[in-house]
């Protein structure tokens, strides 16, 4: 067996396997918590508390404006490295194929060269994190080998996306087999890693909300 | 049988001018890559060339290969080079049959030892004993060695000589193998594809009549000149993968539009040949170019990969069964999580109660 043929295989299956299991025992795990019951009467004009939730959801998309010249460059390159990655992971007409077999779900793709684009920059992007994580000595000191781990599982398959696409350091074949493995790195460590964020943000966030929004409090 | 004639001669009594030969020299010297200043070095060594014994072994095939290099197109000068070489067995072509054919075998054997070539089609079943496939009473894995045993070099032609091809495709259950894997003493030359490319064919002998020895090969034994590029690099629907324009489905608007095939199973991004470049019947055409992707039958257990028209960036099994029961045991991990953590706050809650 080649290694484009076990990336493509047994590799994406172990994989996709644990990256469902994992995510659904975690949000299985922490949606079925009993809720903590606040016994105290909500304040005068609080809002009902799924809305109070949502409001916070939305609310801290943005940082409050005395944080927000504190926090650009993190605001902005959060939100371009994000952004990047949505739209690699879902306008690349290989990735709606992936997505296809496994939902059924497709949509139109963009242009392979705009995406390509689009790639550089987020890649760029997540360097930048890795470098501010590296050199600010409070991120630093906040930073354990978990998150390093997310970072490079983020990285790797946008960098070897971006080497397939291009034809660089290998044949094709080489690079789509590291692709796909890099790929299934990253679901392995997904539900396990602080990138379980990617659903559990807005759980976390209404939660606050509901709490906050209970006690009058404004986010 | 070998002898002294030279292909010029061939050539000059078939009505080749002097002037079609160098330019066929410059092609091919082209066609194999190699710097423009070995044209007329080519030219001199294959007017010089003197007919080449070769014993073409047939195994497990389906005779497509021959076909393909027999019925190309209309009479070239690939086709002259092809009569020019001395073919002493092959079972299609030779008109000799039965212990007649197996002694022609063996008096060029003998009287050419140490400098003919064989080639092979088809792959080499060695399952029981290589009871699968015998030819004169000799299973194919014995006449292969006798036959490689005093031969210059092996040319595997086909996908199921260079690779092991259908027969070795799962279960395989002649133990077919390819031609590579039971010689290890010769240089071995592999020219997959179902069928391969003649020209490829041609430029391998050309390269060992004009040169006297074997051209630069890639990893798995191929020559450079013919698999050192894939079929997308070189297809001239390129443009429309790069603008997202593909073919949803074999008669969609897409596919009316002649847009890129990768939806539909292409393999041109992992396949290496020259269909793209030298095309097929003549320069005519190639699986693409009429509509259909690349099927990769120039790679090693291409039959196996996952599916012909599954494209290459989708996993190569149904996981749909293996994510149900993920998502399964996911929810009732969670929900046992959840119980047990329930399960602690009420006896927290029980323990608090009692201490106040």
């Amino acid at each position: 067996m080649e290694l484009l043929d076990f990336a493509r295989g047994p590799a994406l299956t172990v994989a996709l396997a644990i990256f469902v299991l994992g995510t659904l025992w975690r949000l299985a795990g922490v949606l079925l918590l009993p809720r903590l019951r606040d016994l105290s009467p909500a304040r005068e004009g609080a809002p009902p508390a799924l809305l109070g939730g949502l409001r916070t959801v939305l609310r801290r998309m943005w940082p409050r404006p005395e944080f927000a010249q504190a926090t650009l460059f993190m605001t902005v390159n959060s939100y371009v490295f994000h952004l990047g990655l949505a739209l690699v992971m879902f306008g690349l007409a290989p990735h709606i194929l992936f997505i296809r077999k496994l939902s059924g779900l497709h949509w139109p793709s963009l242009p392979s060269n705009l995406v390509y684009a689009v790639g550089v920059v987020t890649l760029a992007s997540l360097l930048a994190v890795l470098a501010r994580r590296l050199t600010h000595p409070v991120m630093r000191l906040l930073s354990h080998a978990g998150d390093y781990v997310s970072w490079l599982v983020t990285a790797l398959p946008v960098a070897t996306g971006l080497l397939a696409t291009a034809h660089l350091g290998a044949r094709y074949e080489t690079l789509l087999a590291l692709h796909l493995l890099s790929i299934a790195a990253f679901l392995v460590w997904f539900p396990f890693g602080k990138l379980m964020h990617a659903f559990l943000f807005a759980f976390s966030r209404a939660a606050t909300g509901m709490r906050f929004s209970h006690r009058g409090v404004k986010v | 049988m070998s002898e002294a004639r030279e292909l010029a001669d061939l050539l000059r009594e078939r009505g080749v001018s002097r002037r079609a030969f160098l330019a066929y020299a410059s092609w091919m010297t082209s066609l194999l890559a190699l710097p423009p200043a070995m044209a007329p070095a080519m030219a001199q060594g294959l007017a010089k060339a003197r007919r080449q014994a070769v014993i073409w072994l047939s195994f497990q095939e389906c005779t497509g290969c021959t076909e393909s290099l027999t019925r190309s197109f209309s009479p070239s000068l690939e086709e002259l080079i092809f009569d020019f070489i001395s073919l002493d067995y092959h079972h299609t072509l030779q008109a000799a049959s039965g212990e007649a054919a197996e002694q022609a075998r063996r008096q060029s054997m003998k009287d050419n030892a140490g400098k003919y070539v064989v080639i092979v089609d088809g792959s080499v079943p060695v399952g029981d004993g290589g009871v699968y496939s015998v030819i004169a009473g000799q299973s194919n894995v014995d006449m292969l060695a006798e036959t490689v045993s005093q031969a210059a070099a092996v040319i595997a032609v086909g996908t199921c000589a260079a690779f092991g091809g259908l027969p070795e495709a799962r279960p395989n259950p002649t133990g077919a193998v390819p031609v590579s894997q039971l010689v290890k003493d010769k240089p071995v030359v592999n020219i997959p594809g179902c069928p391969p490319m003649p020209q490829a064919m041609a430029g391998t002998l050309v390269h060992l009549l004009s040169f006297g020895k074997l051209p630069e090969l890639d990893a798995l034994g191929r020559p450079r000149a013919f698999f050192g590029e894939s079929i997308h690099d070189r297809c001239y629907r390129r443009p429309f993968y790069e603008k997202g324009l593909f073919a949803h489905s074999f008669d969609d608007e897409g596919a009316r539009q002649g847009w890129c095939l990768y939806e539909l199973g292409c393999k041109g991004p992992v396949t290496y040949n020259a269909c793209a470049s030298l095309k097929w019947n003549g320069g005519v055409s190639f699986p693409i170019q009429s509509g259909h992707g690349c099927i990769g039958c120039s790679e090693p257990q291409f039959w196996d990969r996952g599916g012909l028209y599954q494209p290459l960036s989708t996993g190569s099994t149904d996981v749909r069964k293996v994510i149900g029961i993920a998502a399964a045991g996911g929810v009732a991990l969670g929900a046992a999580s959840a119980a047990l953590a329930r399960k602690r706050q009420a006896e927290h809650a029980a323990a608090d109660k009692k201490e106040t």
